[in-house]
């Protein structure tokens, strides 16, 4: 029995590495799968980022390419496109956080406030719906909802006698930012809500019995009880949230893309894709998205060493 | 009133405390009344779709349908079947999404399997060169190019074998392992003499159905709904996977297109009912599934959120 039970892999042992291939080969040739395919389509890409330092031309390829140092990120950052770009993108992204994030937690409280289990099941079914339909689904409902003649929202409101005139939900830039920040509020705002609800499963129920006793009301268990014992959760979405601060959905962005509202959609994601595959300047785009990918990827680092000094769990 | 306080806990049925009953007062009304109204802002576009899809061109030019058809008649259905372009589309996709949930779920436990095991020499190694992609992309143009030098551009493998490994997901699956089958179970296998092959297919995979169930729906939803790189790499309209034929022919909100759709099948609807009938033949399926694949989702979230 126990010379058997030798056999049997201990956890602390240091074995060599030829031990271990005899003892686990069949794990490793299962690694072999996934480590060819992130060498093949992920790590062969990266040699292609040298293409920063070259002026590259598609016809000439990465050998036939002049290297032109630093000049290319010289030429980015004086690029107004690019400027323009980066600006918007970044200021998207604060005023998506800004009503985007707080609409889960408030719906989560209210969630957690409904006493029928089955209605409350069914409005979560519902809520969760947008965080699967493609943006080109949503995008394509919100134009037949939104246009300014036959849209139903402009017709209903005419009808009404609200407004005189259809109003350019989508095709005109003040409209258009409102409209697109409130979707990305309704794309998101059922799912956030499970990982709040989950926290607060997690809050002894305890605490509300004695609150009830002590005569709290609904909205003093909501702040003394509920909020404080989500916190933690709140602050690592929160950080978790501002580490996305570069980030930029090509697909929501193209969806709603049209000519007139140009100026605020031209976010970094479209400025890679036009300048890059559109109009050939390869190097330029690989500059930027570069340049997204090294910040993106600092801000992550710092939001997870933020989260940590503030004693939460973090995310790395 | 304190009395009545103590019955009103001593009759609570949900002992989680948070549902104690209570009296249903205006604030209960409010709660409900702001739910409602947010859930139908979810439900009503795809019935007022709905309703625009069947209804007469001139009740839709009359813009006097709403919520309900008026003129029922399937035209726009019929056009979209005779003209077979999303059709045929809507069914590559199909086959797309198979091939790639199932290789995507064969390397996912690849990778998830082994790295489980804390036993594993290299672990730490392999684990970081297996999530370096999460966190650092080569970006649009490097891929670009790499996929042109694999001969990928224009072919359908270029939307399935570049994503079928997913960090996101290996980790998720990863967690699970390591949460819910114990060790000792696994050591058992050993000394009955099982190898890892055998305690991977007989003990592990059996015993992670539901992870192995939301996992799936994460690849297939999300190769379902993605169509960026159809864009990017994509130029033959038969290789286009329905999202983006769907993009160009409403997102895209271009006339044009649309009317070369209208000119090619002799539709008989108005570019407005066409559209919404577009919208529907590719939202419904998810519709109708959506409801019973909602609570794997859910899994997944939960289990994901545990960090590993």
């Amino acid at each position: 029995m126990s010379a058997k039970a030798v056999k049997a892999p201990s956890l602390r042992e240091r074995t060599s590495w030829g031990k271990a291939f005899r003892r686990d080969w069949h794990l490793y040739l299962l690694l072999l799968l996934p480590v060819l395919l992130v060498i093949i389509f992920n790590y062969a890409a990266y040699p292609g980022l040298r293409m920063v330092f070259m002026d590259y031309k598609p016809a000439k390829g990465y050998d036939g390419s002049k290297w032109v140092g630093w000049q290319t990120f010289q030429k980015v950052f004086a690029d107004r496109d690019f400027t323009r770009a980066l600006t918007n993108s970044m200021v998207f992204n604060l005023l998506d956080l800004l009503v985007a994030f707080p609409m889960p937690i408030v719906l989560a409280l209210m969630l957690n406030e409904l006493r029928f289990p089955r209605f409350k099941k069914v409005t979560q079914t519902i809520l969760y719906l947008p965080h699967f339909l493609s943006w080109v689904i949503i995008g394509s409902v919100a134009y037949q909802l939104f246009k300014p003649n036959t849209g139903i929202i402009n017709i209903l409101m005419m009808k009404w006698g609200w407004i005189e005139q259809g109003i350019p939900f989508l095709t005109e830039k003040t409209h258009w930012a409102t409209t697109y920040l409130l979707v990305g509020v309704w794309q998101g705002m059922g799912w956030g809500t499970i990982i709040y609800l989950a926290a607060i499963t997690g809050i002894s129920g305890e605490l509300y019995e004695a609150a009830m006793i002590d005569g709290a009301s609904r909205m003093q268990r909501i702040w003394h009880i509920t909020l404080p014992g989500i916190r933690s959760t709140i602050v690592v979405l929160l950080i978790m949230n501002l580490g996305k601060i570069m980030g930029s959905n090509f697909e929501r962005l193209d969806v709603f893309g049209n000519t007139q509202v140009r100026e605020y959609q031209y976010q970094l994601a479209i400025y890679i894709y036009e300048k890059g595959l559109s109009n050939g300047k390869f190097s330029m785009a690989t500059a930027v998205g570069l340049f997204q990918s090294l910040v993106g990827l600092l801000l992550v680092l710092l939001s997870d060493r933020f989260a940590k000094a503030l004693g939460e769990d973090g995310l790395l | 009133m304190a009395k009545d306080k103590t019955r009103d806990i001593e009759n609570s049925t949900v002992n989680d405390g948070s549902h104690a009953i209570r009296r249903f007062t205006v604030g209960d009304a409010l709660i409900i009344l702001i739910l409602i109204i947010l859930c139908l802002t979810c439900v009503l576009p795809f019935i007022h779709l709905a309703a625009k899809s069947i209804s007469s061109n001139t009740a839709v030019m009359q813009r006097s349908v709403v919520l309900w058809p008026v003129g029922i008649n399937f035209d726009a259905y019929s056009s979209i079947f005779q003209d077979g372009t999303l059709v045929r589309s809507f069914l590559y996709s199909v086959l797309v999404v198979a091939i790639f949930t199932v290789l995507g779920m064969i390397t996912c436990t690849c990778a998830a399997y082994p790295l489980s095991k804390k036993r594993l020499k290299g672990r730490a190694f392999f684990t970081v060169v297996l999530m370096i992609p999460m966190y650092f992309n080569a970006g649009l143009i490097p891929s670009y190019l790499l996929y042109k030098d694999l001969g990928l551009l224009n072919n359908m493998w270029v939307l399935i074998l570049p994503l079928i490994y997913s960090s996101y997901n290996m980790l998720i699956m990863k967690n699970y392992f390591q949460s819910t089958i114990p060790d000792t179970l696994e050591e058992a296998a050993f000394l009955d003499g099982a190898n890892n092959f055998q305690i991977l297919f007989r003990i592990v995979l059996p015993l992670s159905l539901p992870i192995i169930a939301t996992l799936s729906l994460f690849y297939a939803v999300g190769r379902w709904n993605a169509y960026a790189d159809n864009k990017y790499y994509i130029t033959s309209e038969g290789l286009k996977m329905i999202q983006y034929k769907l993009y160009q022919l409403v997102a895209s909100a271009t006339e044009a297109q649309t009317a070369t759709l209208s000119e090619a099948i002799e539709v008989k609807s108005t570019p407005e009912v066409l559209q919404a009938a577009c919208i529907m033949f590719a939202t419904l399926p998810i519709i109708c599934i959506y409801p019973f694949l909602q609570k794997y989702f859910v899994k997944g979230v939960m289990i994901g959120a545990v960090k590993g």
